[in-house]
């Protein structure tokens, strides 16, 4: 019932979003068609800032390849989003290879990105596959002040043992059951902690309360400008007790061998450093995911 | 329909009741912010309120503000006062004081306004001053008005104070976060029935009392006429 009523808001905004960005030009990639192929895809995007940059860069790639491109941005969760891709409804949308394998198998003992990524293609709804994953991810961290880890000689999260204990972690209240959470720092590296819970998901909130002293340790994730901005240290996992999430673009069977040649040329370019300064371009210039999409495109000879 | 049957059943757990994380726990919590939050914000407001109604001085800037103020989306204002305050409760419920203050204020002032004016004529030609009119006559008779502006107030707040729990407080809220993050939608449907819950005895509280308001009122403007008589 609940999930119905979560789809049908979805769909609404999903019509919403169409009817807004029906006018908006696509960045004007009309005279590089190429004719002969006429496929038309829909891309997705999650409702995050970020997402919705890489979806732009696909969106965009796919059309310079002469396809037609409709964008669905800003779809919420999982449970909404994924049964419309697999009613093939969507047909392209960027993922997080180590959340979205969890959404689908939530005792997986996967660990490294390529694991990861290849135990995807064995739990994604037939219809539904994985292309390439990016080298870029955007995975929760346990990350610290540049002070208090000079203070503490922090470098990875085993170090945490050398603070008081309990460790004040902020981070979503999720946090405290989490595998990567708070059970998971007792049992792979030995520190206790305890989550002051901040609901913006490493957010500007979760920021201030790390930077402001309130917490000793925040989740943030390691694509947020925050961490440069702010000077702050993410310690090392060596013991991967985080699930990587790298960048992977879901697809339907819509997606030919040519757009998916597209994508993967996209994926490719995708660095962790790539990431971070788009991200960074958006919350600092607050430029819009198209403008921001192109000019990546162009620099790295994709448009 | 099992949800809602979950829902109920996961209230019904003894183990979710007590305990410092425990319904009772986070139900206490919910109801003292939301009377923090009112509480303050009627602090302020109805002195503003009886203010204006009294002197007729600035009603522009009442329905002005509170319309405007209504419009503001709790959420951003509590992320705009925790980026400037910090981390802890006292965003949210400053948050929740603005969205309690419009409905405070307009109950405060159209109680004094809704007073006849001839009554107020008639308390000032007895020889009453004005601190005596505004006392003994439209804070009396305007009690209605104010209990109705408290009234929607408290339900207000107190279905937003879910919000508490975004910056780290407690509250259902607290289940209503962790239902939706860990997908388990029981939990969040039963935080939500108990702020629902909480909200509809409030709401008879404030129906009892306001019958109670409502019958000294008449009592009152009864009096003079058997006088007069």
């Amino acid at each position: 019932m609940l999930k119905r009523i979560l789809a049908l808001l979805a769909a609404g905004a999903v019509t919403l979003g169409l009817s807004a960005c029906g006018s908006a030009d696509p960045v004007g990639s009309s005279s590089t068609q190429t004719p002969g192929t006429t496929g038309s895809l829909v891309i997705g995007s999650q409702q995050y800032y970020s997402n919705e940059i890489i979806a732009e860069l696909y969106a965009q790639a796919l059309e310079a390849d002469g396809y037609q491109v409709t964008r669905e941005y800003q779809i919420g969760q999982r449970e909404v989003y994924l049964p419309e891709m697999a009613a093939g409804r969507i047909d392209l949308l960027p993922e997080y290879n180590g959340n979205l394998l969890q959404f689908y198998d939530k005792q997986t003992t996967a660990r490294t990105p390529a694991e990861v990524t290849a135990a995807l293609a064995d739990v994604l709804p037939a219809g539904l596959r994985p292309l390439d994953m990016a080298e870029a991810t955007d995975q929760d961290s346990y990350t610290v002040t540049r002070a208090t880890a000079d203070e503490y000689g922090l470098v990875e999260i085993g170090d945490l043992a050398n603070l008081p204990q309990p460790v004040k972690i902020g981070a979503n209240s999720e946090f405290a059951t989490r595998p990567y959470g708070i059970p998971g720092l007792r049992d792979v590296y030995g520190v206790e902690g305890v989550v002051f819970p901040i609901e913006d998901s490493g957010s500007a909130l979760t920021v201030k309360a790390l930077v402001d002293g309130d917490v000793q340790v925040a989740d943030i994730y390691t694509a947020s400008p925050a961490i440069e901005i702010n000077n702050l240290v993410s310690l090392a996992d060596p013991k991967a007790l985080i699930l990587p999430q790298n960048i992977v673009p879901i697809v339907s069977d819509a997606v030919d061998a040519q757009a998916a040649d597209v994508i993967n040329a996209v994926t490719a370019e995708l660095g962790m450093a790539d990431l971070i300064a788009m991200n960074t371009r958006s919350v600092n210039e607050q430029l819009s995911s198209s403008q921001i999409a192109t000019d990546w495109l162009r620099a790295k000879g994709l448009l | 329909m099992n949800y809602l049957t979950e829902a109920l059943a996961w209230i019904a757990d003894p183990a979710n009741q007590s305990g410092p994380n425990g319904i009772l726990a986070r139900l206490a919590e919910h109801l003292l912010y939301t009377l923090i939050a009112t509480g303050g914000a009627a602090l302020l407001a109805i002195p503003i309120g009886y203010a204006i109604g009294h002197t007729g001085r600035g009603s522009g800037l009442v329905v002005g503000a509170t319309g405007a103020a209504r419009a503001l989306p709790t959420l951003g204002v509590l992320t705009l006062i925790a980026l400037l305050a910090g981390i802890g409760i006292g965003a949210p419920l400053i948050a929740l004081g603005v969205l309690a203050a419009p409905s405070i204020l307009a109950g405060a002032y159209s109680g004094v306004q809704a007073v006849e004016p001839s009554t107020v004529d008639a308390a000032r030609a007895i020889g009453m001053s004005e601190w005596q009119v505004l006392w003994r006559v439209e804070i009396p008779l305007g009690l209605p008005q104010l209990i109705g502006g408290l009234r929607s107030a408290v339900l207000q707040v107190m279905a937003t104070a879910t919000l508490v729990a975004y910056v780290g407080g407690g509250g259902l809220g607290r289940f209503l976060f962790l239902g939706l993050k860990t997908q388990d939608y029981p939990q969040m449907l039963a935080a939500s029935l108990l702020v629902v819950a909480l909200a509809v005895v409030c709401e008879g509280l404030f129906e009892v009392s306001v019958r109670v308001s409502l019958a000294r009122k008449a009592a009152r403007s009864r009096s003079p006429q058997l006088i007069g008589g």
